[in-house]
């Protein structure tokens, strides 16, 4: 086995292109393991963890590209070699021949009309490019993670201070004026505005009031750790402000991971005043602290997608039409789920006696979060790598014990990898092991389809469970039933219907929320007697 | 009007820092979408960052 680099200096690429070179690679025959980054310290920490470990590397600045890779023999690395240089040109030749300027200054000197940055850099340089955003009169989106609280509430008092809106760090959903930002579903426009600290929770919470026949007039996005005691609320706050004087929206809905109490106390001395209606999901938290008759508390995405669109509903003026497609939407969804447990029941009388356990492998936190949550509200113990009762936490994220539900979209899986959402290797991976654990009744896992997401995430999962499927032999045609919830649109890049027919011919049973799919695996799980 | 509920009736115009994947798909939306050529500064030498910053301000 030889270890060899490539290496470009001075060409800079983003992680999603770096991820396309490394599946490229990946699939080279004689190349046994790779590493594809710019040479940031905490690359260049995991090549030496992967003792790949180059003279060369060692030197390498953030603005270096290099390729490291274990392989079988010499002459492989000329054949990678060969790869990165056609995947550059082809790179090349597919730029969108437009002026690109190398600052934030000069693109404001070529389009002054420029009002919001969107900004997905890595942590350490995001700061300064959102400060300078800020500055320059710019709402932000921060996509960006790995910055600190104190940074993050420095840019966000500033952004305030200024009346700007700063969404982040670590926001990944909203939709602002209809526009999808990041990732974020293809929506209609509505009445009904939502403020996420969440962003698959919102993501889920748009694409159901979509379902449901109403729509979204903006998504704020705060970042996940708005509501904390530190950071105060502060771009919640200010889009509750905002949302409270926009004529276009009529319904507010607030989701969050359960907020500190101080803060969730200020909140909720703002909804008293409101004049809007409002939906608040503070997942797994309680209701308490609201007396006003129009807050109304929801437990799942589900529940507060509906309680918004029955809300919307009454706002405006009846409209006949609009009540009946409402109507006929749930009574959809709740015939899917009774049919899908009908299916599933079935499929648990074919299974060995030995399985019982559920699995939940998620790409989206909150929805493992919602998972776990309405599993657990029905007597079941499950284990996690999710914060909460310490008595449940799983000693090790990457394998899994008795019924356990896990972030895949955790640091522990990403580190250095690519979020399972853009690239979903991690839970394909992860998939199979499960389906080989002979314990295994049922494995649940959602499928997120939008902007940002994976091109084809439901032909991945379908893939994997073919190729699970190819392994077995007749005798052992016994393996465990596999729940999705698809979050998606029909108006979504990637095609909803295909993307079900794709994941229903491949044997999963299909559904459109966390909520419904989590109560069948509930379901059948409890049938057998074990939770 | 604040300035966030301005935005709100103004159309979106957007400078995009970080990765094409998102200057692409704003694009295809017909977004006006200016994408950044960016690069870390100085060489992404943190100490001549820190050196930069000091001497702009």
């Amino acid at each position: 086995m030889f270890v060899a680099a490539e290496i470009k200096k001075n060409t800079y690429y983003d992680s999603v292109y770096l991820m396309r070179i490394t599946k490229e690679i990946e699939k080279t025959e004689g190349v046994i393991d790779v590493l594809v980054g710019m040479g940031t310290e905490l690359n260049k920490e995991l090549v030496s963890s992967l003792s790949m470990m180059t003279k060369e590397i060692e030197s390498l600045g953030p603005n270096d590209f290099f390729v490291v890779a274990k392989i079988k023999r010499e002459e492989i690395m000329g054949v990678v070699t060969k790869k990165i240089d056609s995947l550059m040109n082809e790179k090349k030749k597919n730029n969108v021949k437009e002026h690109s300027p190398a600052t934030l200054d000069s693109a404001l000197k070529y389009n002054p009309e420029i009002n919001f940055a969107l900004i997905s850099l890595p942590g350490e340089y995001a700061i300064e490019e959102a400060k300078k955003a800020l500055e320059k009169n710019l709402h932000v989106m921060l996509f960006s993670d790995n910055i600190s609280v104190e940074k993050e509430i420095e840019l966000k008092l500033f952004a305030k201070q200024k009346g700007l809106l700063m969404m982040g760090p670590d926001c990944g959903t909203a939709i602002i004026n209809g526009i999808p930002l990041a990732f974020a579903n293809e929506v209609s426009r509505g009445n009904i505005g939502i403020i996420s600290a969440s962003g698959t929770g919102a993501q889920e919470v748009s694409v159901l009031i979509d379902k449901l026949g109403s729509g979204i007039s903006q998504l704020i996005g705060t970042g996940g750790r708005d509501l904390k005691d530190e950071i105060g609320g502060i771009t919640m706050i200010q889009a509750i402000e905002a949302l409270e004087k926009d004529e276009n929206t009529k319904i507010i809905v607030l989701i969050s991971k359960p907020p500190s109490e101080n803060v969730a106390e200020k909140i909720f001395k703002m909804l008293n005043n409101s004049k809007k209606n409002y939906v608040v999901n503070f997942i797994g938290s309680e209701s308490k602290n609201v007396s006003n008759s129009k807050t109304h508390f929801a437990y799942s995405l589900e529940e507060t997608a509906k309680m918004a669109v029955e809300l919307a509903n009454k706002s405006t003026v009846r409209n006949k039409e609009v009540d009946a497609k409402c109507k006929k939407a749930i009574e959809e969804l709740k015939a899917k789920e009774k049919e899908a447990i009908a299916s599933a029941k079935n499929m648990v009388g074919n299974l060995s006696v030995q399985r019982k356990y559920m699995r939940g492998l998620f790409t989206g936190g909150t929805l493992a979060l919602e998972a776990m949550n309405i599993l657990r509200g029905r007597g079941m113990e499950v284990y996690s790598n999710l914060a909460g009762d310490e008595r449940f936490i799983l000693s090790n994220a990457n394998d899994s014990y008795r019924n356990a539900c896990v972030d895949l979209g955790d640091d522990v899986f990403t580190r250095g990898r690519p979020h399972p959402m853009i690239e979903p290797s991690i839970r394909n991976e992860r998939l199979i092991k499960e389906i080989r654990d002979e314990d295994v009744l049922v494995i649940l896992m959602d499928c997120v389809l939008g902007y940002g997401s994976h091109e084809n995430p439901a032909g991945e999962i379908a893939n994997t469970l073919n190729l699970a499927k190819k392994d077995m032999t007749n005798e052992e045609n016994d393996s465990p039933i596999i729940v999705v919830s698809i979050i998606g649109t029909n108006k979504d890049p990637q095609n909803l219907k295909e993307s079900i027919i794709d994941l229903e011919n491949a044997g999963a049973i299909v559904v459109f929320s966390t909520a419904q799919a989590t109560r069948i695996v509930a379901e059948i799980t409890k049938s057998i007697g074990e939770c | 009007m604040s300035k966030i509920n301005k935005l709100f009736r103004e159309e979106l115009k957007v400078v995009n820092l970080g990765l094409e994947s998102f200057h692409r798909e704003l694009r295809e939306k017909k977004v006006e979408v200016v994408h950044i050529n960016w690069r870390p500064c100085a060489g992404g030498n943190k100490r001549m960052i820190e050196l930069l910053n000091k001497l702009k301000k």
